[in-house]
């Protein structure tokens, strides 16, 4: 089965990457590695195979076999291959989505990594990968969400970027009147609209009762959630949303901004490689937190950490080990998650932040403007089976609002089932 | 024959329907034309939003050079290969043998046994998903080609043996019968007699189960993952996350996937539709 | 295989052997095949019917919970979804038939190049559903799709294109599985068209038969083994699709192109799922839908059989 991304010392070392020395040498290891990846998008692609011709540079008898999987179809895997024929390392999310896979014991406590040194460095992720006390992987990246926005059709029309619900709607109606939509979408993969429920529910409602909906201490049905959706369905009677955005994923959503058709997108920071590729420059391309709703309740933020595991069958732990600590070393952060990379934020605290707009926005409001708290996003703070009942949910409540009684009565229904596990 | 020979009648209704053919062609083909002519498209047009028109520069076959050497591609082809033909290779071996033991032979259970095969192959794949898997899994064979083609071989022995068995049918019993009488022993009559009368059927077979078992994606993405062993339908996904909104690319990688089963069918076409045919219709 | 086979019946035994060796060589042939056949098709089948009655993630223990299943799928929106849409799928999908012997009348001329067309007419079979799939869902595309055009000249319009329209997603993902599966039953007429005795035709011919009433009473009968495959063949086309419910739309807008065969599929194997016994439920159900089917088909052949002896 298995042919082989060989990191050859003859390899073109990619332009702008240079050998980091961190940890090096230590002792060089050998025998196999096997790592299994989602990150199938062109930018993740290349830091991941980067790092593994780094990591293979600094231990020339390794035998490392990398596969990327796409990242949609990596979700629908994962269970089949840490049941059935675990690599030694596999991406994941943090946090609650990690949490099936650590109560069937196919992620391995990897506490004894996290003794010392790693806890202070990582601090501030450490929580995210905890359940009962124990670690359970590393990450490597996290992102801010937030409202991307075409920063020239802003000007055009003299608008500045809105901090309250009113000129949140006041400016779309502005863009509306000129043709413009005001959101780009795209739902066919459902979790885009997840982001768009967190922000609202955590603006309305507060990040408290949000975390107690996902983890499901309160009811779906109810004035509160309610108030939620009356917020979205106010932008949906607009028509502040793209038409057909269920037939789309987020990448297909991307061009209609990226023509001018569409003003702003709610995305994570991941999005800002992709919105370069296709033209748009720091003149055009712009990004605000998303606004206030009820005045008063501190601000919560989508902050997504992505993860690297052992599974309980990998066959070649202290190898995996050794490539865990070499993602999460200083050097390697800066690198990977600079600019011209991941454009993403380090987890280790002492890497520094890439000198990129997006980067440091996203640093500073997830540092000083998120009192509220932090949430790692819809679908990783819900159980999996909720999350995937209620995106589709939200994606109906899109199409049709008037659904909504109907669609209230089934998550509760749903989450009866569910969390009683 | 019916309808009507055409060479029957007039003048104007021969014209017309030659008139008519490509017509009703190009109308059939309308959403396959489309993707070729994507296919062969630059980038621009799609951001500009030319779709449709002649393509801004002609591209020939850059798109597809992409595809070749700049995605996973080759190796879901090549993966594709590994698993058909060693399926194919299978079931021909297993169903000439089931074929001959039920053509051939009275026998009490004869018409059960077949019957066994028939209804077998008619299940839906989800009923047999989950065991299959465990099974798979407990072989130590999950995600090798190894544990694909078994499972392709078994199931397809069950239409093959239909196939078979009704070709060995209609073959002269008097041959075996002749044989018997010379005292010439049972596996010799399989080997030396039955066996190069079915070289019509085995070649039909071949065909057949090559576009069965290299279109297949379901059971491709149940026991396989990742572009080590996973066939081409199931690396389109992939190649398709990686090009996302690329619709040149994707088109091209399409075209690409598609392609052998294509030639194969031109190349043995007469097989082919014999095939389908005479198996199925006894 | 089949030398060591000989060998080993070489010396005393062979007496024995050649005495019995009608009545024994056909379950030596069928060895092998059966073995394969029983251990990765009929085996399954009842395990299944068996996982249906526990509640499993497929790692740990499995619990017996009996009907439960069964009773939670009476109360599961998702799952009354997909029992219809299977139902739209075998009732439309049937329209291949028709619409392949028309293809087959149309072509069944001796003219110059009509076996390349035959040829091209039969290409979307051969092609992968996968590929149909993309190639489809490029031509409902609501932005650029041919067809979004075509029907927009006449004034039509789709909200939010055909596979994002959850009334007419399922008919739109069968159209574009009707495709293939007419070329299918077009190569069977095809076939059929050839064995049709010429002199019947004449003679109908000359009682004054033609068209329609020609078509009706003299051929059709006559093309009754190839209508027999055209059904078997588009109604287990029909409960078996999946390729294209998960390339076009993977069962949305919000579940409403779901069929059995995918919902079972993403309850057993997702992310979100690995509730085996819950998909092998499932499973069951549209195995007993399919067992209708396998009832008839073997009914059939075995009064052909019969008449055969």
């Amino acid at each position: 089965m298995h042919s082989i991304i060989k990191t050859s010392f003859a390899a073109i070392v990619a332009a702008g990457i240079t050998a980091t020395s961190a940890q090096a040498d230590a002792h060089a290891l050998s025998g196999d590695l096997v790592i299994f990846s989602d990150m199938s998008n062109p930018a993740p692609r290349a830091v991941m195979e980067g790092m593994v011709e780094r990591f293979g540079e600094m231990h020339p008898e390794l035998n490392i076999e990398l596969t990327v999987i796409d990242r949609e179809a990596y979700k629908t895997q994962i269970r089949n291959f840490l049941t059935a024929d675990a690599p030694d390392v596999a991406n994941w999310y943090a946090a609650n989505r990690m949490l099936p896979y650590v109560e069937a014991g196919l992620f391995e406590d990897v506490s004894d990594m996290w003794e010392g040194q790693m806890s202070e460095e990582l601090a501030s992720t450490k929580g995210a990968m905890t359940i009962d006390g124990k670690q359970y992987g590393v990450p490597y990246t996290y992102y801010q969400w937030g409202v991307y926005y075409r920063k020239d059709l802003m000007e055009q029309f003299g608008l500045s970027e809105p901090t309250t619900w009113e000129e949140e709607k006041a400016n779309c109606q502005t863009y509306l009147d000129n043709g413009i939509k005001c959101y780009t979408i795209g739902t066919k993969f459902l979790w885009t609209a997840g982001g768009w429920f967190d922000y609202l529910n955590m603006r309305t409602n507060g990040y408290d009762y949000h975390a107690a909906l996902t983890a499901g201490q309160e009811k779906w049905d109810s004035e509160k959630t309610r108030a939620t959706f009356a917020n979205w369905r106010e932008l949906i009677d607009m028509g502040a949303f793209i038409d057909n955005h269920q037939t789309y994923s987020w990448q297909e959503a991307m061009p209609f901004m990226v023509n001018g058709e569409a003003a702003s997108y709610l995305m994570g920071n991941f999005s800002v490689a992709a919105f370069r590729e296709g033209g748009l420059d720091d003149s055009k391309l712009d990004f605000y937190q998303f606004p206030e709703i009820t005045a008063g309740i501190p601000k919560g933020e989508d902050a997504p950490t992505d993860t690297f595991h052992i599974p309980s069958g990998a066959k070649n732990k202290e190898n995996a080990k050794a490539f865990l600590e070499f993602v999460v070393s200083a050097d390697n952060q800066t690198l990977i998650n600079n600019g011209e990379n991941l454009g993403q934020l380090p987890v280790n605290a002492l890497s520094s932040v890439d000198d990129d707009k997006f980067l440091n926005e996203g640093f500073a409001m997830l540092s000083n403007d998120a009192p509220g708290g932090i949430a790692q996003f819809f679908d990783r703070d819900a159980p999996a089976e909720m999350a995937a009942v209620a995106m589709e949910g939200f994606q109906e409540f899109m199409l049709f609002p008037d659904n909504l009684d109907d669609i209230l009565a089934r998550l509760d229904a749903a989450a009866v089932d569910i969390y009683a596990e | 024959m019916f309808p009507n020979p055409i060479e029957k009648q007039s003048r104007g209704v021969q014209i017309s329907y030659q008139a008519l053919l490509p017509v009703v062609l190009i109308a059939w083909l309308l959403p396959l034309l489309a993707v070729m002519l994507f296919s062969i498209k630059p980038e621009s047009d799609f951001v500009s939003g030319n779709y449709w028109g002649l393509p801004d520069t002609l591209e020939g076959f850059k798109n597809y050079g992409k595809v070749f050497f700049e995605s996973d591609m080759p190796k879901y082809l090549w993966n594709s290969v590994r698993i058909t033909v060693p399926t194919v290779i299978g079931c021909m071996i297993l169903s000439s043998m089931t074929g001959f033991a039920l053509g051939v032979y009275k026998f009490r259970a004869n018409l059960w046994i077949f019957f066994m095969f028939v209804a077998g192959n008619f299940v839906p794949f989800q009923i047999l998903m989950v065991p299959v898997r465990d099974l798979t899994v407990d072989l130590d064979m999950y995600n090798t080609v190894r544990g694909l083609v078994l499972f392709h071989v078994a199931f397809q022995t069950g239409f093959c043996t239909l196939f078979m068995r009704n070709f060995i049918r209609a073959l002269p019993f008097e041959l075996i019968e002749a044989a018997r009488v010379e005292g010439i022993a049972e596996w010799r009559i399989f080997w030396y007699v039955v066996l190069p009368l079915m070289k019509p059927a085995l070649a039909a077979l071949a065909v057949l189960i090559f576009t069965f078992i290299w279109n297949d994606y379901f059971w491709a993405i149940v026991l396989t993952q990742g572009s080590e062993t996973q066939p081409v339908t199931a690396g389109i996904t992939s190649f398709n996350a990686q090009f996302r909104a690329a619709y040149h690319l994707m088109s091209a990688g399409s075209i690409v996937a598609a392609l052998p089963p294509v030639a194969m069918f031109f190349l043995m076409q007469k097989h082919f539709i014999a095939g389908l045919t005479l198996g199925a219709v006894k | 295989m089949t030398n060591t086979t000989v060998s080993d019946f070489e010396g005393p035994k062979r007496s024995w052997y050649k005495r019995n060796e009608i009545a024994v060589t056909p379950y030596l042939f069928l060895i092998p095949g059966v073995f394969f056949f029983a251990v990765y098709v009929i085996f399954p089948v009842f395990q299944s019917f068996n996982i249906s009655l526990y509640k499993w993630d497929g790692l740990g223990e499995a619990e017996y919970v009996g009907l439960t299943n069964y009773q939670k799928l009476l109360d599961d929106r998702a799952f009354e979804v997909s029992l219809w849409n299977n139902l739209k799928w075998l009732v439309l999908y049937l329209l291949a038939i028709p619409a392949g012997l028309m293809i087959s009348l149309f072509l069944n001329q001796k003219v110059v190049g009509i076996r390349l067309y035959k040829s091209l007419f039969f290409f979307p079979f051969v092609i992968s559903q996968i590929v149909v799939g993309l190639v489809f869902s490029w031509f409902y595309d609501p932005t650029f799709g041919i067809f979004t055009k075509v029907i927009g000249w006449v004034g039509l319009e789709i909200k939010g294109g055909v596979l994002g329209n959850p009334t007419a997603v399922t008919y739109g993902i069968i159209a574009a599985g009707l495709w293939p599966q007419t070329a299918y039953c077009m190569i069977l007429y095809l076939t059929g068209l050839n064995a049709v005795d010429p002199e019947q035709v004449e003679a109908a011919r000359l009682d004054g038969a033609k068209g329609w009433k020609m078509l009706w009473y003299v051929i059709i009968p006559q093309l009754k083994p190839a209508t027999f495959i055209a059904f078997v063949v588009t109604i287990v086309g029909a409960l078996r699709s999946f390729d294209l419910i998960s390339i076009m739309t993977r069962g949305g807008p919000f579940g409403q192109s779901r069929v059995l065969s995918y919902y079972m599929f993403e309850k057993a194997l997702s992310e979100y799922g690995f509730r085996m016994g819950y998909g092998a439920a499932i499973a069951v159900v549209l195995f007993l839908i399919m067992l209708v089917f396998i009832a008839y088909f073997l009914w059939s052949m075995y009064q052909e059989e019969k008449g055969a002896r």
